[in-house]
């Protein structure tokens, strides 16, 4: 591999985006959370939700801040270092990216400032409605980028004239194969990631306060919603969005499920050693016919393998990380409901306070959503190479080609040292936040 | 008027509306570089602490639709500033986190090391955007198969560097003014001296940058001298101008407010009108310039665009007013703040 200006430019994308996905989960799922927990605190006037509404609050304030600031890096980094794609895909791409700015960006940055600002200056139901419209914002601007993002996995509603992709459609290039299952299943992860950072910082302060009731109440609330969303990452959204791979993208699938020869009753992989060149995948194990059943609906359909699409020209995706990926994920996945399921079970028999070994689990448990975000986008963006926009666009003719390596890696030094400094005081602020817990905020205001 | 028009007025709205309302913001934090007493800074950042987030998706949102809108320009305008671009990056990254780190540490060595993130990252973008207007008035060499190559020190050629730190002067009188706005006695009169002082020297370099423009890039009057809108814009930023100390002096901020925003849109309008149909001149030949024909999406994109914005802008205009009017007066400290 060699280090020039497109290798780099690719590292310093993955490396920003992977990044700033660390925090959008964060702040969709806690801002849904916080909207449950204010709309109790408001509705039942129960004093605990109040409280439990602002202390998550805080988190969400720190952690929405975090996921602007690395924000505002990809806002312009097509421009600095995908001037080429930039030019290809400007008729259609800008389009979602601008409806984001005019939708969603100012809807939750505005009201986040009422939100976290204005509890004594308006009344509590237009405060919760702040709460509300934080999240929608989020959730809008999570669908807007992920319309971009669909559009470059499953290109629709355009034609090749002039040298670029230009639109003939803006509904079928909005709403191109893939955006509905992309949408709904990474929308269901960042619940995910926001029930399990509710819950497990819920579990420490049981842990170390025993008694509250703030974190009694919010940890119920989390582990609840949590089982109901990490069924959802499974059924129906992962599946959903599978089956849509499977249909549209090949040899992406392929990859995934590691196929290597197209077969019918073909098996669903559980295990196996991927190795890249020729692919392979040794000591597998599988289920017969799941993977058919699974992508077609059928136990006999024939799904095609690595070596057949080869065989039709179509250049074969890094394999071994794919494939270990989208198991990781997967695997993660399956964890979540695990978890959920016997937290549920421990609530039921009324042990779930006491058993402080799950409550630790839980603490632990934190950051594994967003690693199963991680693993997820690289399926989803590797799976997609050679191609920046699938089968129109290779992704060595779309970067700039007037910048010089020199400058491409300074900024990814600079922007992996700021990330480093970014992430430590995240962490550390995060934790001081949580140490000092919500009993100490006072639940009316001072005036 | 024609699409490609519309579009070219659109994102200068959005350039201007950024530059009023995230310019005091920037201004705020430089003058928090001369700010005199912890107390000082705390009542700075809580002046703008519910405002620069949605003050800073007008640049957000300015960038988006220049994508949609100029892709051509978007491509080459950002990979030819690369490290400037950069530089403008981390300044606002570390602007953004500075006012969320600042109070949860209770030591003053910890405050002091955010107190100079969030100044100089206010300062950075405020010159810097100077400095990148002035080198497109300036012109960039793009060639005629419309690449162009820019080495980052040539972007720090004299004119531009005028025009930044012109903008800088702006976004710090138009700081001083908001915050004689938001704060009473002893701050109230300091900042009304810094507004005063700054607008003598905002009107000396606007003066200097007129006449220097004159000499560097004499094809921008050749058509806009004729345009009514030059005109328009000229009596404005004078009548604007003047109106900043006089309604100072006369202790009624929010008129001296209106003003030095009218004075920022009449001085940025001025730019946009000497440009149009240009979007990006070429140094190297005037016929390889970016216009708004030549760099523009097609028709049913620029549409559906409009559409987007006649929808979505207005709504955003009528929640962000009601947010300022709630958090409309003097700042308060309170628990919840910064
Ligand atoms: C908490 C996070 C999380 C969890 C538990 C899961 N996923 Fe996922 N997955 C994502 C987070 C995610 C994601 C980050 O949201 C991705 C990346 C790109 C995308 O569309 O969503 C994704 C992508 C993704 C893709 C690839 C899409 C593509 O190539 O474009 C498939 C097929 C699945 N997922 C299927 C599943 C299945 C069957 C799961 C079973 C448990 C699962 N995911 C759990
Ligand atoms: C290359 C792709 C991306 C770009 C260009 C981008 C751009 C941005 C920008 C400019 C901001 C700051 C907005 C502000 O100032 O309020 C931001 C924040 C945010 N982005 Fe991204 N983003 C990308 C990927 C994603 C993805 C994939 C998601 C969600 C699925 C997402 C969700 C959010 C959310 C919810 C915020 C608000 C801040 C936060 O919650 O942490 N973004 N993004
Ligand atoms: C937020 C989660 C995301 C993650 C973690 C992610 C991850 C990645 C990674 C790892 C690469 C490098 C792939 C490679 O070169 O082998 C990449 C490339 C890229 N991604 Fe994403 N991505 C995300 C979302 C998006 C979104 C929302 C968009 C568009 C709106 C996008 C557009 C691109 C582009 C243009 C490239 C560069 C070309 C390429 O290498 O394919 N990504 N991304």
């Amino acid at each position: 591999m060699e280090l020039d200006t497109l290798f780099l430019s690719r590292l310093q994308f993955a490396l920003t985006i992977g990044f700033h996905f660390l925090f959008p989960p964060l702040s969709i799922g806690l801002a849904w959370l916080i909207v449950i927990m204010e709309w109790r605190g408001w509705k039942r006037g129960d004093e605990d939700y109040v409280r439990a509404g602002k202390f998550f609050g805080k988190i969400l304030g720190l952690t929405f801040v975090v996921g602007v600031a690395t924000g505002i890096v990809m806002e312009f980094q097509f421009g600095t270092n995908w001037a080429e794609y930039s030019k290809f895909v400007g008729d259609i791409f800008g389009a979602p990216l601008a409806a984001e700015g005019v939708f969603s960006f100012f809807l939750e940055s505005t009201f986040l400032g009422l939100y976290l600002f204005g509890r004594n200056r308006v009344s509590k139901g237009v405060h919760w409605f702040s709460a509300l419209m934080v999240a929608v914002g989020a959730t809008l601007s999570a669908f807007w980028i992920i319309v971009a993002n669909s559009w470059q996995q499953t290109p629709a509603g355009f034609e090749i004239r002039n040298g670029r992709a230009e639109l003939t459609s803006f509904a079928e290039a909005v709403f191109n194969a893939s955006t509905w299952p992309r949408f709904f299943h990474t929308f269901d992860a960042c619940l995910i990631a926001g029930a399990f950072l509710v819950a497990g910082v819920s579990a420490y302060l049981i842990l170390k306060h025993n008694a509250t009731e703030i974190a009694r109440k919010s940890l119920k609330l989390s582990l609840i919603f949590g089982l109901v969303v990490s069924l959802l990452a499974l059924f129906p959204t992962g599946d959903w969005h599978a089956k849509q791979v499977a249909r549209t993208q090949p040899e992406k699938f392929a990859a995934m499920e590691g196929l290597i020869v197209g077969q019918t009753r073909a098996p669903l992989t559980v295990f196996g050693i991927p190795s890249e060149e020729p692919p392979r995948l040794n000591l597998k194990i599988g289920v017969p016919g799941v993977l058919s059943l699974m992508a077609f609906g059928d136990m006999d359909a024939h799904v095609p393998g690595i070596e057949d699409l080869r065989g039709e020209g179509h250049p074969t995706p890094p394999f071994v990380l794919t494939f270990v990926s989208f198991h990781t994920m997967v695997g993660l996945g399956t964890l979540f409901i695990v978890l959920t399921v016997f937290g549920a079970f421990l609530l039921y028999r009324r042990k779930l306070f006491e058993t402080r070994w799950y409550l630790k689990l839980l603490l632990w448990a934190i950051p594994l959503p967003l690693i199963a975000c991680e693993v997820g986008w690289i399926v989803a963006e590797v799976g997609r190479q050679p191609w920046v926009v699938y089968r129109v666009l290779k992704t060595q003719d779309a970067y700039s080609a007037n910048i010089t390596r020199g400058e491409v890696l300074f900024s990814i030094i600079m922007f992996g040292l700021i990330y480093l400094v970014l992430g430590v005081l995240y962490l550390y602020t995060l934790a001081r936040i949580v140490k000092r817990g919500p009993e100490t905020l006072p639940a009316k205001e001072v005036h | 008027m024609d699409l490609n028009t519309v579009w070219f007025l659109l994102i200068w709205v959005l350039l201007i509306g950024y530059a009023i309302l995230d310019g005091f913001d920037l201004g705020v934090g430089v003058l928090h570089l001369f700010a005199r007493s912890d107390r000082e800074r705390r009542i700075h950042v809580s002046a703008i602490g519910p405002f620069w987030d949605g003050n800073e998706v007008w640049l957000l949102t300015g960038g988006g639709a220049l994508f949609a809108a100029f892709p051509v320009v978007y491509a080459t305008v950002f990979s030819s500033f690369y490290l400037a671009i950069m530089l403008l990056l981390f300044a606002l990254i570390f602007r953004a986190v500075s006012l969320e780190f600042r109070g949860q540490v209770d030591s003053p060595g910890w405050r002091r090391v955010w107190d100079w993130a969030f100044g100089l990252g206010s300062l950075i973008p405020a010159l810097l955007f100077g400095v990148a207007i002035g080198n497109i008035l300036r012109g960039i060499p793009i060639e005629a198969d419309g690449t162009a190559n820019v080495p980052f020190l040539s972007l720090l050629n004299p004119y531009a560097l005028l025009i930044g730190v012109l903008s800088l002067v702006m976004f710090t009188m138009h700081g001083a003014v908001f915050l004689t706005v938001k704060t009473e006695g002893h701050l109230q009169q300091r900042m009304a001296r810094w507004a005063s002082g700054a607008w003598t020297v905002f009107i000396f370099l606007n003066l200097v940058a007129f006449v220097a423009t004159f000499f560097v890039s004499p094809f921008l009057f050749e058509g806009a001298l004729g345009n009514p809108l030059f005109w328009i814009f000229l009596v404005l930023l004078s009548a604007a101008a003047v109106n900043v100390p006089i309604a100072i002096r006369s202790g009624k901020f929010l008129g001296s407010f209106l003003a030095s925003s009218i004075a920022i849109a009449s001085t940025m309008g001025l730019a946009s009108v000497c440009l149009f149909p240009r979007m990006v001149p070429s140094s190297i030949d005037l016929a390889n310039s970016l216009t708004v024909y030549n760099a523009s999406s097609t028709p049913r994109t620029l549409t559906v665009m409009l559409v987007i914005a006649l929808i979505g802008m207005p709504i955003v205009i009528v929640y962000s007013a009601y947010i300022y009017r709630v958090f409309a007066g003097k700042v308060v400290i309170t628990e919840d703040s910064y």
